[in-house]
C-alpha cells in the first residue's frame, strides 16, 4: 500500500514541488507580493465559523466512527528532556496496541520523538505500520544555523524516521524574509531524502502561537505548501496557545484551496492542547466540512497529542461496554 | 492482528441527534391571557401546527373585538393603577425576574419555538432565546434610569401599547416589543402570529410565574381580524407592528389622524455587497448566514448578493460548495442548519416567486438535498443571471432564495443596493476600513453590517428606511418610542 497516495508523491524528493511555483518563488519581492495578495482573514468571522462547527452533535454510530478514526490519526508524542529509551519503547508498544484488552482497537498513526530516540522507537515498532516521526531542525525554537538543522534532519532520517517534523524560522517569517523560510523548507525537504531514492515525509510546524494572526497562518500555509511540505502542522506543543480550532480552520482552507489550484493534497496536523475526545471530534467535523471527507484519513490528518489517546480509549470503552472505566485502566504512556 | 478499517472517505455520516421534546408540555387547547388569567375567548379557535410534520399541536382561541376590548381595559387599569405609577426600580425587579426565568426555562422555550416555528434547534437555542433574555436584561436596566437616557428629565410612558408580531422570530419579536414597553412604564396587548402562538403563551405563564401584576401583559391570539381590532381600539396609545409592508401600510392608514403613535418594522430586500478585497471565506459564511439563517424568514435577510465582477466566479464556486454542506431537515436535530418553512402559505409564495425567477431567465441552483416527505420544505437556492429588473431581485421572498447580481465599481454597488423600495439592512464585505465607512454613508438602510451579517444586540437600534418602516427598536431609540414626546 502506498501510504501517501496523492499526487504529492509525483514530485521528486530532491527538488521539492517548487517547480510549479517558480514565478512566485523566484525572488523575495514576488513571493511577498503573492503571500500578501492572498485574501485576508476576518478574525471574528473565522472564530465564529470554528465555534459554529464546534456545536455539531456527534452521537452513537457517528461517535464510534469518529473515535476510531481519531485513534488512527494520533501521533503519539513524547518530547521531553527526561525521555528514556524505556518510555519510548512503552509509547511505541502503546501505539501498536492502544487497548491491549481489545483487539478491535485500531493502532495509532505514529510515535513522535526527538531524533536520538528514533532508533529505539523503530526497533520496537518494526514493520507494524506505525510510523516514527522525529522533530528536527533545532526543535522547538528553530534557532540554529541551517547546516545544523540539516544535519539534525539527516541524522533522524538515517536513524529510520519515516516522518520529519520541522519548525520554521519564525524570526525570519515575522520580519518578512519569506524567501529565507521558503529556501529552508526546500533544503530540509531535500535532507529528508533516503538512500533508496524515497523521502521521509515532511511536516512543517508554524508555531502559530508565535505567528499570532490568521493572515500569517494563511501565508505560512501557502509558503510551506509551495516549498514541498507534505503536512502543515500548527505547533510544537511548547508554546501557548498551541493548536486551536480557528487556526486549524485556516490551515484546512489553505490545503483545500491548494488542491483546487494544483491538484495536490497536503495533510494537516494540529498539535498541542487537544486532550479530550470531544475536542478531537470537533476537529474531525471541521476536517469533514471545510477540507472535505478526502482528508478524513491518517494520511491527511493527524493529531499531535499524548493525553488525547487515553481519553479516546476511555470513550471507546464506554461506547462498547456502556460503562466508564477510570484512567487507572489505561497506561500512562 | 489488528484490523485496520479501509479508507475513511465519505463515511462520516452524522447520526441523528434530536433534542428531546419531553421538556415541553403542549396543552390541547389554549385560551387568551387577559388580566393575568387564561380565559376562554368569545370567538372561534384555530389550530397551530408543526411545520416540519404538519402535526396539529394545539387549538388556540381567536380573540374577537370583545376580547380585545377586555384586554385593552385590563391593560389600561394596570397602567393607571399599578404599572404606570410604580417606581422604575420596582418595574426593573419584575423585568430582571422575567429575564432570569427565560434563561432558566431556556431549553423549554427553544424546543417549543422550534416545534411551532420550524427553525433549527441550534438557532432557537443559541440565538433566539439568549437574545430574548438579553433584551429583558438590557431594558430592565433602563427601567429606573429613564431620566438619564437623554430623553428628558422625567419622561412619561405612553399608556397602553398594542403590539402585533410576526412568525419568523416569535419570542424574540415579543421581547423586542414587550421589554422596552414595560421598562418605560407602559402596559401591553400583544398578538403573536397565528402560525406561532405557543411561545407567547408560554411567556404568559412566565409572567404569572414572575408575579407580574395582572393586566401589564396581555396576550391575545388570532389572525388578521384580531390584529385589526387592536389597531382600531380607541383606547390604545401606540401600535407597534413587525410584519409585511402591505399590512404595515394598512395600519398606517388605519391610525392616520388618531392620537396613536406608530412604529413599523416591515419588509426588506437587503444587499449583501462583496468587494474583491473581502475576506472571502468569511464573506461566504456571511452570505450563507445572511440568506439561509432561519430559512431566510428574516426581514433583514441578505437576499440580494451584490458581488464584484472580478471575484464573482470564485465567490459563486465557494458559495455552492458551502451550500452543499448545509443540512436541511428535522428542526429538533442539533445538526440541522436549515429547518422547515413556517407554513404552507409561505411555501407557496416562495415556490411562486422562484418559478417566476426561472421564467424571467434566472438560472436556478440548489445543492442535492433530500427533503422530508411531510411538512413544508424548500432547499437552499440561488439564482444567477439576475438583474435589477427581475421580480426575484425586487420583491421580498422571505425564504431561502438568494439572487446574485454583479457590479464593477463601488458607485455601481451603491446604486444597485439603494435601488429598492426597501431599506432595512445591508452588508459590506471588504478589508478596507475607509470603504466600509464610505459605503455606510451612501447606503440607505437602517442597519449596515460590516464584515458580518444578521448580528442582533439589544443595545443596537434596529429599523428601516422607506418601505421598510419607521421607528427604531433596541437601544435608547427603542426606549424613546415608548415614552411621551420623545419617539
Amino acid at each position: 500500500m502506498q501510504p501517501y497516495a496523492g499526487s504529492v508523491t509525483t514530485t521528486s524528493a530532491t527538488t521539492g514541488s517548487a517547480g510549479d511555483f517558480d514565478d512566485i518563488t523566484s525572488s523575495e519581492s514576488s513571493l511577498r507580493r503573492f503571500l500578501h495578495g492572498l485574501p485576508g482573514v476576518d478574525q471574528v468571522g473565522a472564530e465564529a465559523r470554528a465555534a459554529g462547527l464546534g456545536t455539531r452533535s456527534i452521537k452513537t454510530t457517528a461517535k464510534n466512527f469518529a473515535i476510531d478514526l481519531a485513534i488512527r490519526m494520533v501521533d503519539l508524542t513524547t518530547l521531553e528532556g527526561q525521555d528514556t529509551p524505556g518510555k519510548v519503547r512503552a509509547l511505541a508498544s502503546k501505539a501498536m496496541r492502544p487497548d491491549p484488552a481489545d483487539a478491535t482497537c485500531p493502532r495509532a498513526a505514529a510515535v513522535c520523538v526527538y531524533p536520538d530516540m528514533v532508533a529505539t522507537a523503530k526497533q520496537t515498532l518494526g514493520s507494524s505500520g506505525v510510523k516514527v516521526a522525529a522533530v528536527a531542525t533545532a526543535f522547538p525554537s528553530g534557532r540554529a544555523a541551517l547546516d545544523i538543522k540539516l544535519a539534525d534532519t539527516r541524522d533522524a532520517v538515517e536513524a529510520g524516521a519515516d516522518e520529519i517534523d520541522m519548525v520554521i524560522d519564525r524570526g525570519a517569517f515575522l520580519s518578512g524574509r519569506y524567501l529565507q523560510v521558503f529556501d529552508e523548507i526546500v533544503a530540509v525537504r531535500e535532507a529528508c531524502a533516503t538512500p533508496d531514492g524515497g523521502s521521509a515525509h515532511l511536516k512543517v510546524i508554524f508555531e502559530t502561537g508565535e505567528l499570532q494572526t490568521y493572515d500569517n497562518v494563511r501565508r505560512a500555509s501557502w509558503l510551506a505548501m509551495m516549498a514541498g511540505a507534505h503536512f502543515i502542522k500548527t505547533s510544537t506543543g511548547k508554546v501557548q496557545p498551541a493548536a486551536t480550532l480557528p487556526v486549524t480552520l485556516i490551515m484546512l482552507e489553505a490545503v483545500r484551496d491548494f488542491r483546487d489550484q494544483t491538484g495536490q493534497m497536503i495533510g494537516v496536523k494540529p498539535a498541542g492542547g487537544i486532550r479530550s475526545s470531544k475536542d478531537a471530534i470537533k476537529y474531525l467535523v471541521m476536517v469533514n466540512e471545510i477540507a472535505g471527507p478526502d482528508w478524513l484519513d491518517p494520511d491527511w490528518f493527524r493529531f499531535g497529542a499524548s493525553t488525547l489517546l487515553n481519553d479516546l480509549l476511555m470513550q471507546r470503552t464506554k461506547m462498547t461496554t456502556g460503562r466508564y472505566s477510570g484512567p487507572d485502566y489505561f497506561t500512562l504512556d | 492482528m489488528v484490523k485496520v478499517p479501509e479508507r475513511a472517505t465519505a463515511f462520516f455520516e452524522y447520526a441523528p441527534a434530536p433534542e428531546s421534546r419531553a421538556i415541553v408540555d403542549i396543552k390541547a387547547s389554549y385560551g387568551l391571557f387577559i388580566d393575568g388569567e387564561f380565559v376562554d375567548g368569545h370567538g372561534t379557535s384555530f389550530k397551530t401546527i408543526n411545520p416540519a410534520s404538519e402535526e396539529v399541536l394545539a387549538e388556540v382561541a381567536e380573540a374577537d373585538e370583545a376580547d380585545i376590548d377586555l384586554a385593552v381595559r385590563a391593560a389600561r387599569r394596570a397602567h393607571t393603577r399599578v404599572w404606570g405609577r410604580m417606581p422604575g426600580s420596582e418595574r426593573a425587579k419584575y423585568l430582571f425576574r422575567i429575564a432570569r426565568i427565560i434563561q432558566e426555562r431556556g431549553r423549554e422555550l427553544a424546543v417549543l419555538e422550534s416545534i411551532d416555528n420550524g427553525k433549527p434547534i441550534k438557532e432557537s437555542r443559541d440565538i433566539d432565546i439568549p437574545v430574548v433574555a438579553a433584551h429583558f436584561f438590557y431594558y430592565a436596566g433602563w427601567a429606573d434610569k429613564l431620566s438619564y437616557a437623554g430623553l428628558g428629565t422625567d419622561p412619561k410612558p405612553l399608556g397602553v401599547a398594542g403590539q402585533i408580531i410576526p412568525w419568523n422570530f416569535p419570542l424574540l419579536m415579543l421581547a423586542w416589543k414587550i421589554a422596552p414597553a414595560l421598562a418605560a412604564g407602559n402596559t401591553v396587548v400583544l398578538k403573536p402570529a397565528e402560525t406561532t402562538p405557543l411561545t407567547a403563551l408560554l411567556f404568559a405563564e412566565i409572567c404569572q410565574q414572575a408575579d407580574l401584576p395582572p393586566g401589564v401583559v396581555n396576550i391575545v391570539t388570532g389572525a388578521g381580524a384580531t390584529g385589526r381590532a387592536i389597531v382600531a381600539h380607541p383606547d390604545v396609545d401606540k401600535i407597534a407592528f413587525t410584519g409585511s409592508t402591505d399590512v404595515g401600510k394598512a395600519i398606517a392608514r388605519a391610525v392616520a389622524g388618531s392620537k396613536k403613535k406608530v412604529t413599523l418594522e416591515l419588509g426588506g430586500k437587503a444587499a449583501n455587497i462583496v468587494f474583491d478585497d473581502a475576506p472571502i471565506d468569511q464573506a461566504i459564511e456571511g452570505i450563507v448566514n445572511g440568506i439561509f439563517f432561519n430559512q431566510g424568514h428574516v426581514c433583514c435577510a441578505g437576499s440580494r448578493l451584490l458581488v464584484q465582477e472580478s471575484v464573482a466566479e470564485e465567490v459563486l464556486e465557494r458559495l455552492k460548495r458551502r451550500m452543499s454542506t448545509l443540512r436541511v431537515g428535522d428542526p429538533l436535530d442539533k445538526n440541522t442548519d436549515v429547518g422547515a418553512i413556517n407554513s404552507a402559505e409561505q411555501l407557496a409564495k416562495i415556490r411562486e416567486l422562484s418559478d417566476v425567477g426561472e421564467q424571467e431567465g434566472g438560472e436556478r441552483w440548489s445543492p442535492a438535498c433530500d427533503l422530508p416527505a411531510n411538512g413544508f420544505w424548500f432547499p437552499p437556492t440561488l439564482f444567477t443571471g439576475v438583474t435589477q429588473a427581475h421580480r426575484i431581485a425586487r420583491e421580498e421572498i422571505f425564504g431561502p432564495v438568494l439572487s446574485v447580481i454583479t457590479f464593477r465599481t463601488p458607485a455601481e454597488a451603491v446604486e444597485k443596493a439603494n435601488n429598492t423600495p426597501f431599506g432595512l439592512s445591508a452588508g459590506v464585505w471588504t478589508d478596507k476600513g475607509s470603504r466600509i465607512l464610505w459605503m455606510a454613508n451612501q447606503l440607505r438602510a437602517g442597519v449596515v453590517w460590516a464584515n458580518t451579517f444578521n448580528k442582533f444586540d439589544p443595545t443596537a437600534p434596529f429599523g428601516g428606511y422607506k418601505e421598510s418602516g419607521y421607528g427604531r427598536e433596541g437601544g435608547i431609540p427603542g426606549l424613546a418610542t415608548y415614552l411621551k414626546g420623545t419617539g
